[in-house]
């Protein structure tokens, strides 16, 4: 039946066509039309592989369905359906189109099932979403998504030269479990890991998607990083060096995350973070962490989104985001403030809310598996989280010191998005079994033990205390209008000086030397004339042939005089 | 809770309010620590106290180890756009500079 074998991201690429040539009522109700059918459609499908043919030597096949692919398919499916209504007061055509060729280019690349196809889908992810951030029309978002793009695009050319070592090694292109053997699975690796924002590799990420438009980030944050986390869950599961990438990733951003002043790069290093908790359950494999690392990937990408979605509401309504011009604003905008404490409440996984639910099993798992400096570190991360994303996010932007600034809630339609977006989050927090029911494995789980409740929350609490002692002491860093140096450092300021220098000093030695060489060759010309002049004085004298022509012009001249005497 | 009524926190009675109630949940929180029966799975999560500890010192430390690192990694707003800016006119000071030599007679192929 043709019905089945219609790829998930052919519905998008079509709406995306929609976009293109309609406008107004028409074009919003389908374009929120396009996620509805689609999922609906996905729903229906059986597990399989429902498309397939031959490419030379090779068997594609681009559409294949698994409780894997399938997870992230449902939640690229919500996920775009909550942006699109967020960003339908956007009357930007490139925007509309662009979001829809990313949605649509996301669930290729979950459904992809060999490697040809993974890679178009992973080049197509970057060409279609540099557009949401150039599409802000600035010149610190044009510079900012060049670096994305080439970053995003040397990924793909990693992954597709990994792609053709790993067809040569096995013969085969098919995308399954790969591990780090031999060249190919490196160079896989790190293709998925720089989309996945691995440590050094992490800056393409917080360089560019606060540059974003308000509604282009709430995409961003959603398709990108999770395509990669389904990749490495996909192809290395159970591989340990993702443990220690995964604590290093979960760790490092928070600290960079409290003394962050725009608050949209807060959210960015906090997606870092929790990127890391899904990195640390790929690599304990075990069903439970990879059930941590799917569920608590289906669960950021919601409450990351409201989130986003919720700073970019204050960004649309007072066109600030830095933390030091903000604050009081939740006397004007109340909805917007308990809709982002909600998506705070979870990233911070409160008991009840979606976090929770899907942290608390990989945190588990790692116990389990005896990794205990891991869960520390984990532990350490979940603290820190709360601290920047659960308190910081919208206690500076929404109390703190009061900015004078009165905006007011945003558009219905962002409203509604984020009250989705926050029900969704609840929903799963109080009601996880729905969630567990889509999970690749059955594990059992129960994540509302008396223990792990009361654990959590005294956490919780207790960095919430220590959050107020530290700003009842004056000891909590003010939110400063400043830049921090990041790894990015080393290739927008040390590398182009570097390079610079370089290429000073060579072009001077160069002049140098050819200033040398014209001398000496000026010097054997002259050597070599006067050398002739001496030889023979009459035939070369040093006359310019100028002087010949004269005296030529003065014998006829004297001829036509005597002709004239004659 | 912050919607119920407008401008809530201006009265700084609510804000001490809403600092009380988070005192007694702490203290609350870990009284039933004593109450509660846990199964633990690691010996660490058996002291008293673990996780309130761990999360007041681990939040304090994260903050001011993140306050020292402004020390050395904080540059002011424009700092990566300057740099684009210096680039620009040190190239354009270069193109002077060799036009002014080949002003001068100097003969370059590529001037």
């Amino acid at each position: 039946m043709w019905m089945i074998e219609t790829p998930a991201f052919v519905p998008f690429f079509i709406g995306a066509l929609i976009a293109t040539f309609t406008r107004g009522v028409l074009r919003n109700s389908l374009m929120i039309a396009v996620p509805i059918i689609s999922a609906l459609h996905l729903w229906m499908v059986p597990e399989g592989i429902h498309l397939q043919f031959a490419f030379l030597d090779y068997q594609l096949s681009p559409y294949r369905v698994d409780k894997l692919s399938l997870m992230f398919g449902y939640v690229f499916h919500i996920a775009a359906f909550i942006a699109i209504i967020y960003s339908l007061h956007v009357k930007d055509t490139v925007q509309q189109v662009s979001a829809m060729l990313y949605a649509g280019s996301g669930l290729g690349a979950v459904f992809a099932g060999d490697l040809l196809t993974l890679f178009v889908f992973w080049e197509l992810l970057a060409f279609t979403s540099v557009f949401l951030i150039w599409a802000r029309r600035t010149q610190r978002s044009y510079t900012a998504g060049m670096r994305y793009l080439i970053i995003q695009v040397l990924s793909g050319v990693i992954l597709l030269v990994g792609a053709l070592f790993y067809a040569a090694e096995n013969g085969t292109l098919a995308f399954g479990y790969i591990g780090l053997d031999g060249i190919a699975g490196w160079l896989i690796f790190i293709a998925f890991g720089i989309k996945c924002a691995f440590p050094i590799a992490h800056n393409w990420l917080t360089d560019a998607y606060p540059e974003a438009t308000v509604t282009g980030t709430v995409f961003l944050s959603a398709f990108t990083t999770k395509v990669a986390v389904y990749a490495l869950a996909r192809a290395y599961p159970g591989t340990e060096l993702l443990v220690y990438i995964g604590a290093t990733m979960t760790c490092f951003p928070i600290f960079f995350a409290v003394i962050e002043n725009d608050l949209r790069r807060v959210l960015a290093y906090s997606l870092i973070n929790q990127v890391g908790f899904m990195v640390v359950g790929i690599g304990i494999g075990t069903a439970l962490a990879i059930n941590g690392a799917v569920s608590h990937a289906f669960n950021d990408v919601i409450f990351k989104g409201l989130l986003f979605m919720s700073m970019g509401a204050v960004l649309h309504m007072t066109g600030r985001i830095n933390g030091s011009d903000l604050g009081g604003l939740y006397k004007t905008m109340p909805k917007t403030t308990v809709l982002c404490i909600v998506g705070a409440a979870s990233i911070s996984a409160f008991p009840l809310f979606s976090g929770f639910v899907s942290k608390s099993m990989v945190m588990s798992a790692a116990l389990e598996e005896g990794y205990d400096w891991i869960w520390l570190m984990l532990l350490f991360a979940s603290a820190g989280v709360f601290h920047h994303a659960g308190i910081k996010i919208p206690y500076f932007a929404f109390f703190a010191h009061d900015s004078g600034l009165r905006a007011s809630d945003p558009p219905k339609n962002m409203l509604l998005a984020m009250a989705i977006a926050a029900g969704l989050c609840i929903t799963i927090g109080i009601y996880p079994a729905a969630l567990y029911s889509l999970l690749p494995y059955n594990t059992g789980y129960n994540p509302y033990d008396a223990t792990h409740v009361l654990a959590q929350t005294q956490l919780l609490f207790f960095s919430a205390l220590a959050f107020v002692w530290l700003n009842l002491k004056g000891l909590y860093p003010p939110e400063l209008r400043s830049t921090n140096l990041d790894f990015d450092w080393v290739y927008r300021r040390a590398m182009p000086k570097v390079f610079q220098k370089v290429f000073n000093t060579i072009w001077a030695t160069d002049r140098i030397v050819r200033d040398k060489l014209t001398a000496k060759l000026n010097r054997s010309f002259t050597y070599l004339a006067g050398k002739n002049n001496r030889l023979s004085s009459l035939l070369s004298q040093n006359h310019p042939s100028g002087s010949m022509a004269m005296w030529v012009a003065v014998v006829l001249a004297i001829y036509l005089l005597l002709s004239f005497v004659k | 809770m912050k919607n119920e009524k407008k401008y809530l926190f201006d009265d700084p009675k609510n804000v001490k309010r809403v600092l009380h109630i988070l005192y007694s949940c702490c203290a609350l929180l870990l009284i039933l620590d004593f109450v509660i029966h846990r199964h633990v799975i690691h010996s660490w999560e058996n002291l008293w106290g673990f996780y309130p500890l761990y999360g007041f010192v681990g939040c304090v430390i994260l903050v001011l180890v993140a306050t020292w690192m402004r020390t050395f990694l904080m540059r002011d707003e424009g700092y990566y756009e300057k740099l684009g800016r210096n680039n620009s006119s040190g190239i354009n000071k270069e193109k002077s500079t060799n036009k002014t030599t080949s002003n001068t007679g100097e003969h370059h192929v590529d001037d």
